[in-house]
């Protein structure tokens, strides 16, 4: 059991997200989008999706230096345990609770606002599911590890090296199975997630436009280099949906 | 010097009669989806008015088109590239469907499947947003004809701005002075903030003819782009979560049909042709300090195409020669710099736009003849421009950043053309001395008569068609043929929408062709190229519409 969720599970997940993402990207392009809804509703969005992202940008930094660098790091320049861990906590939970916040703003917003919630289709209810359980049980075991007995489960001693030898191609699947079960339980979802991702909304968050710091301001689209919008049909896939994306201007 | 071609448009709003029917028919073309029901690529506004969207111009609040920074260097009135970033989560200044309309439609069934009873049936209004009822409170054109200004007139941002600039000179009764019909598309600007908005770089400027266009593939929903454009022209269809603007009808100008608000337009106000322009002399003159002097700054970027160092030049950048020669027939080079009776729209906002406008003269008329002048006599007309300074105020403001001189010059031209043709219809001598009042002279005048008034179609629509050679390099051309199930696939197994996307130009192309070539009038058992009153392109007599013809009468 241990094997089949620690050992395999995670690749499969991987392989599932980075498989999904590459064909999306080559075969649905035009579905790859925010979907934004503020033009039905912009009060609301612009409390909660600035405090939503920004708290999950920030989670997902944190996740980074939790799972990432090793404990040994962070100890060989003078980074005490506590200290360590009052700034994990601190950081973390006002992400956590922003992030919190943010997604309660937009999922009250998508529920009851009638054009917003017209606009939600089940794909976006089932991302929202999730995406909701994997920040909840997140910050269960985050707050698990401060109320909970002394200093709690030190998860860098445990998921971290797992995650960390899982791109070693050697899963350190004993000392995941050692976890709570609130670590066990977040890690499924999470990797639950990352299987829904490339499927939902989600993806926007891969093509974060970072090169437009960068580009120059108009664009000139040259002979050869050619779009990919309209004239070759993709072959073998078929983009379903509605009438009108079969119509779609181009 | 870099020559680039441009596909641009010029309007004589003098001819415009507010018909819609240019709107009505691009929509029918383009826009007839779920998604884009509120999309207007091209809306015609009552002016004074407040636009579609709402008080667009209001550039204060909605932060479109460029100023220029400390340095004097151009900058995005959104702010910059970091500030742009950081708004992604939710863009800060964005229109909602409260500032368009929220589209609706009617409950017609309701009207037949009522059950008896003393009251009659109605259709209520339904949102085509959230299918419940709804209470229709505005539209695209809600405030046509001046409807509702004697409350809402001063909401007009051009309007606000002329009161107080010039309180003293309008007292009241604004509104009744004069009106006139403002059509607008995508202005295909060569400095376009739309694009230099876009955080993914989906929006692209093409090298061949200068349309601007929307990657739909690239396209990622960050809706920047729809602030960034001062004119608000970009859309965002909340069905696919991608922006959408007007194409220039590009599948059409690329074999050489003019675009279809062109097409159908009822004054047949509007020209088609190509302006050679320095696309290196660009940003320079979009950064010159002075608003006032972006109109100068915008007629110098454009190029002589009659001079033997620009065919040069656009030789060598592999302009075609049949281009070349479009560009030295184009009759918008002629209406903007030629005779420059052309004005750009709202020059301000430091985009360069590319469909120009010949500034009404027409309230002018029309208040000299109610007033009991003749409205046809230049001396009557020129006074009458100095005299009237509201709306020369107004229009400038719309097309010369407020220059009233420039304006009065344009109008006076059209003064001294109206008032010289008369004379020449009236089979006086030609009264050289008109034309010499606004430096012009009789020949010049009368080819500009000839254009303004009684120019035909290949004279209006100058469209030099995409080349073979270049195929690979335009959309649509590119191997337009060898898409899955190749040309015949017009009759596929589920109707009209199923199966791959069909090319839109082959789409257009055989659609035209059937229409075109078969004895039978728009096809019946088809939808494809199905003919009704909004895509009749003047070709035949479909059935139905037109009444039977008397035998021996000649055909019109
Ligand atoms: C990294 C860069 C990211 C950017 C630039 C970005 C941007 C956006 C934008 C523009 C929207 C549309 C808001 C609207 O107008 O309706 C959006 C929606 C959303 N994003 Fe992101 N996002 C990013 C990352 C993420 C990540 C990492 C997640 C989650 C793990 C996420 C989850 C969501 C969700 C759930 C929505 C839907 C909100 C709603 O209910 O409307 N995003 N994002
Ligand atoms: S008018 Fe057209 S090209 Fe110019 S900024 Fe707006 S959308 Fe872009
Ligand atoms: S069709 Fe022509 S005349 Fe009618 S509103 Fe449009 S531009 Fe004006």
């Amino acid at each position: 059991m241990d094997v089949l969720l620690w050992g395999i599970a995670p690749y499969v997940a991987m392989a599932v997200l980075i498989g999904g993402l590459i064909w999306r990207y080559r075969y649905d392009q035009f579905g790859w989008t925010t979907r934004s809804s503020q033009l039905y509703e912009s009060r609301l969005l612009r409390i909660g999706s600035p405090l939503f992202h920004f708290g999950i940008l920030a989670v997902v930094a944190g996740h980074f230096f939790g799972l990432v660098i090793p404990m040994s790091w962070t100890e060989a320049v003078g980074m005490s345990q506590d200290f360590y861990h009052f700034n994990a906590l601190f950081v973390g939970g006002v992400a956590g609770i922003g992030t919190l916040g943010g997604m309660a703003i937009l999922i009250y917003r998508r529920r009851k606002i009638g054009p917003v919630f017209m606009a939600t289709t089940r794909n976006d209810k089932m991302m929202y599911v999730v995406l909701a359980a994997a920040i909840v049980f997140g910050l269960w075991t985050t707050l698990a590890s401060v109320f909970l007995g002394g200093h709690g489960h030190n998860y860098r001693e445990t998921v971290a090296p797992w995650f960390r030898s899982l791109f070693i191609l050697q899963p350190d699947i004993a000392s995941m199975a050692a976890a709570p079960f609130s670590f066990h339980l977040h890690t499924l979802v999470g990797m639950l997630l990352f299987v829904i991702w490339p499927f939902t909304r989600l993806v926007h968050a891969f093509t974060a436009p970072l090169h437009y710091l960068f580009r120059p301001y108009i664009v000139y689209r040259s002979r050869d280099r050619r779009g990919s919008s309209s004239s070759p049909t993709r072959r073998g896939w078929a983009p379903v949906g509605t009438r009108d994306r079969d119509n779609r201007t181009r | 010097m870099r020559v680039m071609a441009q596909m641009g448009m010029v309007m004589n709003l003098d001819k415009c009669i507010g018909c819609h029917t240019c709107s009505v028919t691009c929509k029918q073309a383009w826009t007839n989806r779920a998604g884009t029901e509120y999309v207007w690529f091209n809306n015609v506004e009552t002016r004074p008015g407040q636009g579609y969207p709402r008080r667009y111009e209001d550039q204060e609040k909605w932060r479109g088109g460029w100023t220029l920074n400390k340095r004097g260097r151009l900058k995005l009135k959104g702010g910059g590239r970091l500030r742009k970033m950081l708004g992604l989560f939710a863009s800060p200044v964005q229109p909602e469907l409260k500032d368009y309309y929220e589209p609706w439609t009617y409950d017609y069934k309701n009207l037949v499947d009522a059950p008896l009873g003393d009251d009659f049936p109605v259709a209520r209004p339904k949102s085509l947003i959230t299918g419940e009822d709804t209470k229709v409170t505005w539209s695209a054109n809600w405030d046509d004809n001046l409807a509702g200004t004697s409350e809402m007139g001063h909401l007009d941002p051009l309007v606000e701005k002329v009161r107080r600039e010039s309180a003293d000179k309008i007292k009241f009764e604004f509104e009744q002075t004069f009106m006139f019909y403002l059509p607008r598309i995508c202005e295909h600007c060569l400095n376009p903030s739309c694009m230099a908005s876009c955080p993914s770089g989906a929006i692209y400027k093409r090298v061949e003819d200068g349309i601007v266009l929307v990657d739909q593939d690239k396209c990622r929903g960050w809706r920047q782009c729809v602030t960034g454009c001062p004119y608000k022209k970009i859309y965002f269809n909340h069905k696919t979560g991608k922006a959408e603007k007007c194409t220039f009808c590009y599948p059409r100008v690329e074999v050489g049909l003019p675009t279809v608000c062109s097409e159908t337009c009822v004054g047949r106000l509007r020209y088609l042709g190509l302006f050679l322009y320095d696309a290196d002399k660009v940003t320079e003159a979009a950064s010159v300090p002075e608003d006032r002097d972006l109109y100068q700054a915008q007629l110098d970027v454009l190029l002589d195409p009659n001079d033997p160092a620009v065919v040069a030049a656009a030789r060598e950048q592999e302009i075609p020669d049949d281009w070349i020669d479009a560009a030295q027939r184009s009759p918008v080079y002629a209406l903007a710099k030629v005779y420059r009776i052309a004005l750009p729209l709202h020059p301000e906002y430091r985009t360069m736009p590319m469909v120009w406008y010949v500034p009404p003269l027409s309230p002018i008329v029309d208040l000299l003849r109610d007033q009991g002048h003749d409205a046809e006599d230049h001396g009557n007309l020129f006074g009458a421009i100095d005299e009237l300074r509201i709306p020369v105020e107004y229009l400038a403001e719309l097309f010369t950043a407020g220059d009233t001189d420039m304006v009065t010059g344009v109008l006076k031209k059209l003064a001294a053309m109206r008032s010289y043709m008369r004379g020449i219809s009236l089979g006086n001598d030609p009264d050289d001395s008109i034309p010499e009042a606004v430096g012009m002279e009789g020949e010049t005048m009368y080819e500009m008569y000839r254009l303004m008034a009684i120019a035909k179609y290949e004279e209006r629509y100058v469209i030099p068609k995409a080349h073979v050679e270049q195929a690979h390099d335009l959309e649509e051309m590119g191997c337009s043929l060898d898409y899955d199930g190749g040309p015949g696939m017009q009759d596929s197994p589920f109707g009209e929408a199923s199966g791959v996307p069909t090319p839109v130009a082959v789409e257009t192309f055989h659609a035209l062709q059937q229409r075109q070539t078969s004895d039978a009038p728009g096809g019946r058992e088809t939808l494809r190229g199905r003919v009704n009153l909004l895509n009749w392109d003047g070709n035949g007599v479909p059935e139905g519409m037109f009444p039977d013809r008397q035998d021996g009468e000649e055909p019109r």
